[in-house]
């Protein structure tokens, strides 16, 4: 599973790192973001590639597991 | 249409509607909303300028920002968070802030002024969408103003802490501030209907993270065109709006097709393009709109604030050294102000995508 850390940085920087990730083809990512909005952000994007979302938050942080 | 389009539409419509009611209520045609306007006249009460015409302290502005963090605080969004480059930021804000006010409106107030019917905003809008296109080849190759970290309640809280001081102060004591008494900063609806209608719209776009810049730069990067339905759809509501009260209201006009002698606006279309490119191209390296910048600095976002101090100093500067342009055209001062904002924000887009030294 590729891990992509955007803790910290804002809006559209997690997704665009979603994107240039999802280059390498695999079946599985962690995103872990801080930004409020990158959870539909992300969700809604993953979506539209057809990868199921699981996320879940604690202090703070988001943790978006995406799955196809 | 998926649900969350749907609130967006209903959400840009709400607003669009407001803003022409602001209208109505007293504020400048074409300006119910204008953020950069807005921040530029409380600058201007404050005392930071003394451009005698454009000096109030306006409701919407501390509206939006306690709209926003009261929606945050409900829904548990309000994260003190910053240090992402804030300094730069600073900077970013107070170039935003000199191509607005070369346009004379924010990217909110380019579709009110579409709304209205003044054509020259057309030119602001195709400067505003290159400005954003530019900035978006530096984010596709790396842009990033670094991470940001937790901060504590006291750093998020002091920016939405100042609006309620800023309040109390204008309705107990209004004589302390500058207010025009003629001019745009002249015009207003009352206190109470001003600050009702940035609530709401504060919470609004906190809800549905309405963003003019992110309504262009998600449709080009990832065709997503939630935000940019939110935008159509203010351009709709105010349109109609406007088209109504045209109709209905006697001796006021919120409708007038054409170039010439548009209010709050002049026809030089070059420096309109030049000065929402500079607006945009800053804006998207910040991550946001004016308006967006203000409903983060409301979720506890430091940096944001950071940001919102930069604009307003860029409108003090703007008055203060003849910057602004006004219905007579753009100032000399104000086409090299631009022109170098244009070169110092490519210099910081540059430094910081492709300079990779310090991480």
């Amino acid at each position: 599973m590729k891990i992509i850390d955007a803790r910290g940085l804002a809006c559209p920087e997690p997704l665009l790192l979603l994107q240039n990730a999802v280059n390498s083809k695999e079946n599985n990512y962690k995103v872990l973001a801080t930004c409020p909005a990158a959870r539909e952000n992300i969700v809604r994007y993953a979506t539209k590639l057809g990868f199921k979302s699981d996320v879940k938050e604690a202090d703070g942080e988001l943790e978006i597991t995406l799955s196809k | 249409m998926k649900n969350e389009k749907r609130i967006m539409t209903l959400t840009g419509l709400c607003i669009g509607v407001i803003a022409s009611l602001l209208v109505l209520f007293g504020n400048p045609v074409n300006m119910g909303y204008c953020i950069a306007c807005f921040l530029r006249d409380t600058a201007g009460g404050l005392g930071l300028h003394k451009a005698e015409v454009v000096q109030y302290i306006r409701p919407e502005i501390i509206g939006l920002v306690l709209g926003s963090f009261l929606l945050a605080v409900f829904r548990k969004e309000f994260k003190p968070r910053g240090g992402s480059s804030p300094v730069t930021r600073f900077v970013l804000g107070f170039f935003v802030m000199i191509g607005c006010l070369m346009f004379l409106g924010c990217p909110f107030r380019t579709v009110l002024r579409l709304a209205g019917g003044d054509l020259n905003a057309i030119f602001g809008l195709a400067g505003f969408i290159s400005g954003i296109l530019v900035g978006l080849i530096f984010l596709k190759k790396g842009y990033s103003l670094k991470r940001t970290h937790t901060q504590t309640f006291v750093e998020g809280g002091i920016f939405p802490a100042a609006q309620i001081v800023l309040l109390v102060l204008l309705v107990a004591f209004p004589a302390i501030f500058f207010f025009s008494e003629k001019g745009p900063g002249s015009m207003h609806a009352s206190i109470a209907i001003s600050l009702v209608a940035g609530l709401i719209v504060g919470a609004l776009s906190q809800k549905t993270r309405m963003c003019m810049v992110g309504g262009v730069r998600d449709v080009v990067l990832f065709r997503e065109w939630k935000l940019l339905i939110g935008y159509i759809s203010v351009f709709v509501g105010a349109l109609v709006a406007n088209l109504i009260l045209t109709a209905v209201v006697p001796d006021k006009s919120f409708f007038k097709l054409g170039f010439e002698g548009q209010p709050v606006a002049h026809t030089d279309g070059l420096w309109n393009f030049l000065g929402m490119m500079l607006a945009g191209f800053g804006a998207v390296l910040l991550g946001g709109c004016p308006l967006r910048q203000l409903v983060m600095a409301g979720e506890g976002n430091s940096d944001s604030a950071i940001t919102v101090v930069g604009l307003m100093v860029g409108a003090a500067f703007a008055h203060n050294y003849g910057l602004a342009s006004s219905a007579a055209g753009p100032t000399e001062h104000g086409k090299i102000a631009v022109i170098a904002g244009i070169v110092v924000v490519g210099i910081i887009a540059a430094l910081n995508t492709f300079n990779k030294k310090g991480e």
